[in-house]
């Protein structure tokens, strides 16, 4: 078993890239889809729209494969880490984008109001105001969407991308024994979403700080 | 390469038995993660602390690891022990496990959700345990959660295509399949994708009317 620890460790270093790769796409795709769901201008609103119900409509694994195979037909291509990323950061911003709205959306009138009512500018209201107290809302659905988009790089195997899992089907393929490959995949992966778990925990509570409004107090 | 529709259409009939079996897998493997689900919260309530700790490991731990992997295990590990079973009970058995971790959270906000008093007026009433959960709280339970266990379902849904990975000819396969003897992948795939918006719209509307009638039901 211990034989083939450098294999699982390359495929863990796959993993955890396309992981932070695609939580930094979700972080831009979620911010910027949930803001244009409340523009004041219906195409950017339908814009955002269109790109929250199409991701979350069909099927992440739909997704990837319509990129890999089916984009390179019309001329676009990706390798298989670019694909992943892409698709697996869209996807989840997907979600996070409602997150994003929900969050901004409960912030109460008075605030924005308040913020006119002292001169502060779209964005200094926005940024110093606003912000501040929807982000504390945010991180813990954040967290857990970040663990459903670890699980999800799994699916990056099926595009011939040499994450963990993948890897350990070529153990499984090359040793047979499909029992301690698959129950050390679990653990590692059990591993990997408790640390993150506890890393938004600290998150939370760091931000929380101070805070009387939104947050856990 | 331009999508032709002409192609498309003409393979829209190999996707008929592939949808349903998707609808199988889908429906089969929601009953499995409503039913343990239940046991799994109902367990967490238990007097007995190993059996509450034991149900709410268990339950994190199939939230934390991806069902991919967890297919991979029934399908590879499971015909070790035991007897063969086929790619679609592998399936059904995946999903209704995987599932039932987050039935069993949206269980339990139900059964805290409903009042203390409940509880002693059941116990005042001299009923047994089995029929206190069965008469007095799970019917005031699930009725408020059913719009979340409609989401889940609309989730479970969409992971079908997984089962792609234990050779199962659902859609997504099918659409492999129809690629590989044609060298067309745009067209299978995005029927595959249409489909999966279409149906899962559809779902989340009847999701929503179901969330206003519970309301409805709720507050008269």
């Amino acid at each position: 078993m211990v034989d083939y620890l450098p294999a699982m460790l390359s495929g863990l270093k796959v993993t955890v890239l396309l992981t932070l790769g695609a939580m930094a796409v979700a972080f831009v795709a979620a911010f910027a889809a949930g803001m244009a769901r409340l523009s004041r201008r219906a195409p950017v609103r339908g814009l955002a729209l269109v790109y929250i119900e199409l991701f979350r409509g069909t099927s992440a694994l739909v997704q990837l494969f319509w990129v890999y195979f089916a984009l390179p037909l019309v001329g676009i291509r990706f390798d298989a880490v670019t694909a992943g990323i892409l698709v697996l950061g869209l996807n989840t911003g997907a979600y996070g984008a409602e997150v994003v709205r929900g969050a901004l959306s409960a912030i109460p009138r008075e605030q924005y109001q308040a913020a006119w009512a002292l001169n502060l500018s779209p964005a200094q209201a926005l940024w110093r105001v606003i912000l501040p107290q929807a982000v504390i809302a945010m991180v813990p659905p954040a967290g857990n969407l970040a663990i459903e988009l670890l699980k999800n790089t799994a699916l990056v195997s099926l595009i011939t991308l040499g994450d963990l899992t993948f890897q350990a089907q070529t153990l499984r393929a090359a040793t047979l024994e499909s029992g301690p490959v698959f129950a050390l995949l679990l653990g590692i992966y059990f591993l990997l979403a408790q640390t993150m778990r506890f890393g938004f925990r600290r998150l939370e509570n760091r931000l929380a700080h101070g805070q009387d409004y939104g947050g856990v107090r | 390469m331009i999508f032709d529709w002409g192609f498309a259409f003409s393979i829209l009939p190999a996707f008929g038995q592939a949808l349903v079996v998707t609808m199988q897998a889908t429906l089969a493997g929601m009953a499995l993660a409503l039913v343990l689900g239940l046991v799994w919260a109902i367990a967490r309530r238990s007097r007995n602390r190993l059996v509450a700790f034991c149900a709410g490991f268990l339950v994190e731990f199939i939230r934390s690891t991806p069902l991919l992997v967890q297919l991979y295990f029934l399908f590879y590990v499971l015909p070790l022990w035991g007897p063969r079973i086929t790619p679609l009970e592998t399936g059904i058995l995946a999903l209704g496990l995987h599932y039932s971790a987050y039935t069993a959270e949206v269980y339990r906000a139900g059964i805290n959700g409903v009042a203390r008093g409940q509880w002693e007026a059941a116990l005042a009433l001299n009923l047994g345990r089995a029929v206190t959960w069965r008469t007095v709280i799970l019917p005031q339970a699930v009725v408020p959660i059913l719009p979340a266990l409609g989401n889940y379902l609309v989730a479970l849904f969409k992971e079908t295509p997984l089962l792609s990975a234990i050779t199962l000819l659902e859609l997504l396969h099918t659409a492999k399949l129809i690629g590989a003897d044609t060298f067309r992948y745009l067209e299978p795939l995005s029927l595959v994708g249409a489909l999966f918006l279409i149906l899962s719209l559809m779902a989340s509307t009847l999701t929503r009317k179901l969330e206003k009638a519970c309301d409805r039901f709720r507050h008269g």
